[in-house]
C-alpha cells in the first residue's frame, strides 16, 4: 500500500515532468536552439526572490480555479465554466467593492462574498439545466463561458466603467479598505527583502484556508463521502440514499463559489479595480492544474506552483531569443503526460494490490477490471 | 469413433499471482456433441473458456483441435481455427441493424463497398438452417433478449465457427426462450457443429448435454453423462460434499407488521405498467419470498420501497409510519436495509477501500459518522467486525472492494446490512453468483436475523432458496402478484409454473 501511494503521488508526476521537458527539448532542437541553455536561463531567472514571489502570485488564481474544477471532478461533474464565472464574478466584485468603504476586514469579506455569490449563481444555471432538463454540464458551461465573456464586456463598457477619464479604461478604484495587503512585511521578518513590484499577495492565506477546507469537505465529511460515492458509482450512491439531483446542485454551487474567488488575488492584491485587460484563462488552466494534481489539494498546489513558475520563468526566453510559446507547449505536454503516466502507474498499482489480496485470501477477485 | 476429438485439452494449467485458476485440466469434446461444463463460480470455467478462445495463454498443457496441437495468441486465431464464443453479456451495437452487427469486423466487400445483399442472404440462410430466424434489417435495440442472443450466435456462425462456446446462455432468458435456444442447439448439433455449454443450472444441463464435465477449484473432477447422474449428485460433485440446505426451522412470525405495501403501482416513462396493484405485509420474524423470472418487476418493487421511484402510487408503511414523500436517505435511516440484486451496480464502490464500502447506505449514522464528519476509526472498527463475524476473506479493511472474490464481496454487503440492524431487510438475490459455501453462510445469517425478529423481504430466482427460507411466497409475474403460496406445500416445479404465468388461474 505505502509504496503504491508513493508511486502514484510522487513518481508519476516526476516521470511526466521528465517526459514533458524531454519532448520540449526535442522541439527546441528542431528549431536549432540548445534546450539546456534555454532551461538554464529559465531556472536561474525563475529562482530569484522576485520571481519566486511572482510564481506564488501566479499560482494563487490557478489553485483556486483547480479547487473549483476538482470538487466537480470528484463526483464526475465537469465544470468547464470556471472561466466565465470568475470573469463575471470579478467584475461584479470590483464594482460593488468600489461603492463603499468600511472596516478593512468587513470590506474585503463583503467583496469575497459578492464574488463567491456571483460565481455560485453562474454555476447554479448549468446545475438546474442538468437536473431539470438533462442538459450535460459540459455543453451548458462552455456556452455560458461565451455568454459570460460577452456579458461582462457589455456590462463593463456600458454600466460599470468609471466616469473619470484615466489612462486606462477600468471600473472605479476600490477604496484601500477593500484591498488585501501584501505579505512582504512578514517576509521581512524572515530577512527576505523583495524589490518593489514583487508583492506577495495576502490572498495566499485565504488560498491556504480554502485548500484545507476543501480537504476536510471532500475527504473527511459526510458530504464528501456522498460526493465521492456519486463519482465512483452513482447508482450505488443513490441506493445508499444520496439524492443525485441535490448533489449536483450543491456541488455546482460550491464549485461556482470557488470559481468566483479565482479573480480575487489579482483584483484585490494588484489591480484594485477591474481593468479592460483583466487576466484571462485562469479557468481553463485550472482544469489542467486539477488534472495535474489529481484533484488533491496538495497536488493541485504543486501543479499551480509549477504553472506559475513556468509562466514567470518564460519571460526570460524572449530576451535570449527563444520563443516563449515553448512554455505553453511544455504545459500542455505535462498535463497529457501526467494523465497518461498516472493511468499506467495506477493500473499497475491496482493490479498489484488486487493480486496481493487474492494471494492473501487464496481467491479470485470479482471485478470487471480484473476479468478484462 | 476412431476420429480425433473436436477439442482436447490435456494438463492445462494457468496460474495468476497467488491463485491457480486452472490446474491440470482435462477436457475431451467429441465432434458434433453438446458438452456441458459445470462448476461453481470461481471453479475456473471462465478462465478455461478464455484459454480455449485465445484470450488467455495457459502456462502448461496442450490444446488439440481435430487432433492437431494449437496455440492461440489472440481470439482472432481461435476464430480462424473455427472456434466461436457467445458471451454472457452481449456485445452488440444497439443502434445498428442485425445485419450490420453480424458483419461488423468481417464485412464482405465488392470493390470498396460493403456487399450488404450477399451478407443478408447468408444471414437468412443461416437463420433458416438452424432455426435462428431474424430479420437482418431490424435494429438490435428493438430485439428481445432471446433475439439478441440469436444475433450473437449467428455472428459466430457467420465467421465460420464449428465449435461454439456458449457462456451461461440461459442466465438471461425466460423459459420459452430457453426452449427455443435448446432447439437451435440441437439443430446445430445435427448439422455437425460442436457446442460447449457452460452453466450452473443443472436441470438444463441434464436436459441438453451429451457429456458433462464438472469443475471444482480450478480442476476438472470428472466427466459424466446425463443418464448416469441426477441434479443432486451433480451438485455434490461440484462442491465436493453434501449439499447445504436453506431450510428454516419452526416459524418465528410475530403479530407485528413491519412493512406494509398496499396497491403499489408504477408506470414507466413510456406509460408501460411496471408494477400493478402490489400488496403484501412483512411481519416481525417473517421472511416473505417474492418469486419470479428476472425482469417481471423485481427491480421496480425494490426501487419503489427504498424511494428511488417516487412516482410510484399506493401506500408503503414501515413500522406503522407512512413512507410517502420520504426520500431514500431517510427511509434507509428509518430502518430499511438493502442487499441489492446486483452488488456491483447498487451495492459497492469497487475502487474504494472496504471500510468505505461498509459505510455505504449507513454513512449518516454511527459508527460510520460522527456529526457531519465520517468517523474513519469507527468505520474501520465496524468493518473489521463485519469481516470477522461474516468470515469475509480479506487481508485487511483497506484493500479496494474490487480485490475481493464475488462471494466475499457479497458477504461484506450482507454483513453490513445485517449488522446495521434494520427493521426490514430487503434481500434481493442474496446468494446470486456466489459459492455454495458462502451461500450457506448467507442463509444462516438470514435465518438468525429472522429469529431475532427482523422482517425480511426475500426476492430470488433460486426456487430452492425461496421455498427453504420463506414463510410466505408471492409470485411476481409481469408486475403483478399472481399467487400467494405456502412454501410448506409446494415444489419447485409448481412454483416454476406459476412464475411463467401458467398457474395464474388456479391461484385465484
Amino acid at each position: 500500500m505505502k509504496s503504491g501511494r508513493l508511486l502514484t503521488t510522487v513518481v508519476a508526476p516526476l516521470i511526466a515532468l521528465v517526459i514533458a521537458f524531454g519532448i520540449a527539448a526535442l522541439a527546441l532542437l528542431l528549431v536549432d536552439i540548445n534546450p539546456i541553455t534555454a532551461y538554464q536561463e529559465m531556472l536561474s531567472f525563475g529562482t530569484s526572490t522576485e520571481s519566486l514571489i511572482i510564481t506564488v502570485n501566479n499560482a494563487l488564481p490557478l489553485f483556486v480555479s483547480a479547487l473549483a474544477v476538482g470538487i466537480g471532478f470528484k463526483m464526475g461533474l465537469f465544470n468547464i465554466g470556471v472561466e466565465g464565472a470568475y470573469l463575471i464574478a470579478a467584475l461584479f466584485a470590483a464594482y460593488v467593492g468600489a461603492q463603499f468603504s468600511i472596516t478593512p476586514i468587513l470590506h474585503v469579506s463583503a467583496i469575497l462574498l459578492v464574488a463567491a455569490g456571483v460565481g455560485a449563481f453562474w454555476a447554479w444555471m448549468p446545475a438546474m439545466l442538468k437536473v431539470k432538463r438533462g442538459v450535460h454540464e459540459v455543453i451548458s458551461t462552455i456556452m455560458l463561458n461565451y455568454i459570460a465573456l460577452a456579458l461582462s464586456a457589455y456590462l463593463f463598457l456600458n454600466v460599470f466603467r468609471a466616469e473619470t477619464a484615466g489612462l486606462t479604461i477600468a471600473t472605479d478604484l476600490i477604496p484601500e479598505t477593500g484591498w488585501i495587503p501584501s505579505l512582504n512585511p512578514i517576509l521581512g521578518w524572515f530577512g527576505i527583502e523583495a524589490r518593489a513590484g514583487a508583492n506577495l499577495h495576502g490572498f495566499l492565506l485565504i488560498a491556504i484556508v480554502l485548500g484545507i477546507a476543501y480537504h476536510y469537505l471532500v475527504n473527511k465529511s459526510r458530504f464528501g463521502y456522498d460526493l465521492r460515492s456519486s463519482g465512483v458509482n452513482p447508482t450505488a450512491a443513490s441506493a445508499s440514499g444520496v439524492d443525485p439531483k441535490r448533489m449536483v446542485i450543491r456541488t455546482m454551487l460550491i464549485s461556482g463559489a470557488l470559481a468566483g474567488l479565482v479573480g480575487i488575488a489579482p483584483l484585490l492584491g494588484f489591480y484594485h479595480q477591474y481593468p479592460q485587460d483583466f487576466p484571462r484563462n485562469f479557468g481553463f488552466n485550472g482544469i489542467a492544474v486539477a488534472l495535474l494534481g489529481r484533484n488533491h489539494p496538495v497536488g493541485m498546489a504543486f501543479g499551480a506552483l509549477l504553472f506559475g513558475f513556468m509562466q514567470r520563468s518564460s519571460l526570460i526566453l524572449d530576451l535570449v531569443s527563444v520563443p516563449k510559446e515553448i512554455v505553453t507547449i511544455i504545459q500542455g505536454i505535462v498535463v497529457l503526460a501526467v494523465v497518461i503516466v498516472y493511468e499506467v502507474i495506477s493500473r499497475y498499482v491496482n493490479r498489484r494490490v488486487i493480486a496481493a489480496a487474492a494471494a492473501a485470501t487464496d481467491t479470485a477477485p470479482d471485478a470487471p477490471a480484473v476479468a478484462a | 469413433m476412431g476420429e480425433a476429438p473436436a477439442l482436447q485439452l490435456e494438463g492445462v494449467t494457468k496460474r495468476y499471482p497467488g491463485v491457480v485458476a486452472n490446474k491440470d485440466v482435462e477436457l475431451t469434446v467429441v465432434d458434433s456433441e453438446i458438452h456441458a461444463v459445470v462448476g461453481e463460480n470461481g471453479a475456473g470455467k471462465s478462465t478455461l473458456m478464455k484459454i480455449i478462445y485465445g484470450m488467455v495463454r495457459p502456462d502448461e498443457g496442450t490444446i488439440r483441435i481435430d487432433g492437431e496441437q494449437v496455440s492461440f495468441r489472440t481470439p482472432k486465431e481461435a476464430i480462424d481455427a473455427g472456434i466461436g464464443m457467445v458471451h454472457q453479456h452481449f456485445m452488440l451495437a444497439d443502434n445498428l441493424t442485425v445485419l450490420e452487427n453480424v458483419i461488423l469486423g468481417s464485412e464482405p466487400r465488392s470493390g470498396v463497398m460493403i456487399d450488404f445483399d450477399s451478407a443478408a442472404e447468408r444471414i437468412r440462410h443461416l437463420g433458416n438452417a438452424y432455426g435462428l430466424r431474424l430479420d437482418p434489417d431490424q435494429k438490435v435495440e428493438s430485439l428481445s433478449v432471446g433475439e439478441r442472443q440469436r444475433v450473437e450466435i449467428i455472428k459466430v456462425l457467420y465467421r465460420g465457427a464449428r465449435i461454439l462456446i456458449l457462456d451461461e446462455p440461459t442466465a438471461v432468458l425466460v423459459p420459452q426462450e430457453v426452449t427455443d435456444l435448446f432447439r437451435s442447439c440441437l439443430n446445430l448439433k445435427g448439422e455437425g457443429h460442436t457446442i460447449i455449454f457452460i452453466s450452473h443450472k443443472l436441470d438444463e444441463v441434464l436436459a441438453i448435454a451429451d457429456h458433462i464435465t464438472v469443475m471444482r477449484d480450478g480442476q476438472t473432477v470428472g466427466t459424466t453423462t446425463p443418464s448416469e447422474v441426477d441434479a443432486r449428485q451433480l451438485a455434490e460433485m461440484m462442491i465436493g460434499s453434501e449439499l447445504p440446505s436453506p431450510e428454516t426451522r419452526e416459524s418465528t412470525v410475530q403479530e407485528k407488521v413491519l412493512l406494509r405495501v398496499a396497491d403499489l403501482s408504477l408506470q414507466s416513462e413510456t406509460g408501460r405498467s411496471e408494477l400493478d396493484g402490489i400488496g403484501f405485509e412483512v411481519h416481525a420474524g417473517e421472511i416473505v419470498g417474492v418469486a419470479g423470472v428476472d425482469g417481471n418487476g423485481q427491480t421496480q418493487l425494490v426501487d419503489s420501497i427504498i424511494g428511488l421511484r417516487p412516482e410510484s402510487t399506493g401506500e408503503i408503511t414501515l413500522d406503522g409510519a407512512s413512507l410517502k414523500d420520504i426520500p431514500t436517505r431517510e427511509r434507509r435511516e428509518a430502518g430499511i436495509g438493502l442487499i441489492p440484486e446486483d452488488r456491483h451496480r447498487q451495492g459497492l464502490l469497487l475502487p474504494s477501500p472496504l471500510w468505505e464500502n461498509a459505510a455505504l447506505g449507513h454513512q449518516a449514522k454511527e459508527p460510520y459518522a460522527n456529526g457531519i464528519w465520517i468517523d474513519k476509526r469507527g468505520a474501520r472498527e465496524q468493518t473489521e467486525e463485519i469481516v470477522r463475524r461474516f468470515d469475509v476473506m480479506t487481508p485487511n479493511v483497506d484493500v479496494p472492494a474490487a480485490a475481493l472474490s464475488g462471494g466475499n464481496q457479497q458477504k461484506l454487503v450482507v454483513g453490513r446490512e445485517i449488522m446495521a440492524g434494520p427493521v426490514v431487510l430487503i434481500a434481493a438475490q442474496p446468494t446470486r453468483g456466489i459459492d455454495i459455501g458462502a451461500q450457506a453462510a448467507v442463509w444462516e445469517e438470514l435465518k438468525t436475523a429472522r429469529a431475532a425478529g427482523m422482517g425480511i423481504l426475500l426476492i430470488s430466482a433460486d426456487l430452492d432458496e425461496l421455498i427453504g427460507l420463506s414463510d410466505t411466497i408471492h409470485v411476481l409475474f409481469e408486475g403483478r402478484f399472481v399467487a400467494r403460496l405456502d412454501p410448506a406445500e409446494i415444489t419447485p416445479e409448481i412454483l416454476g409454473s406459476y412464475m411463467t404465468g401458467a398457474g395464474e388461474k388456479k391461484a385465484s
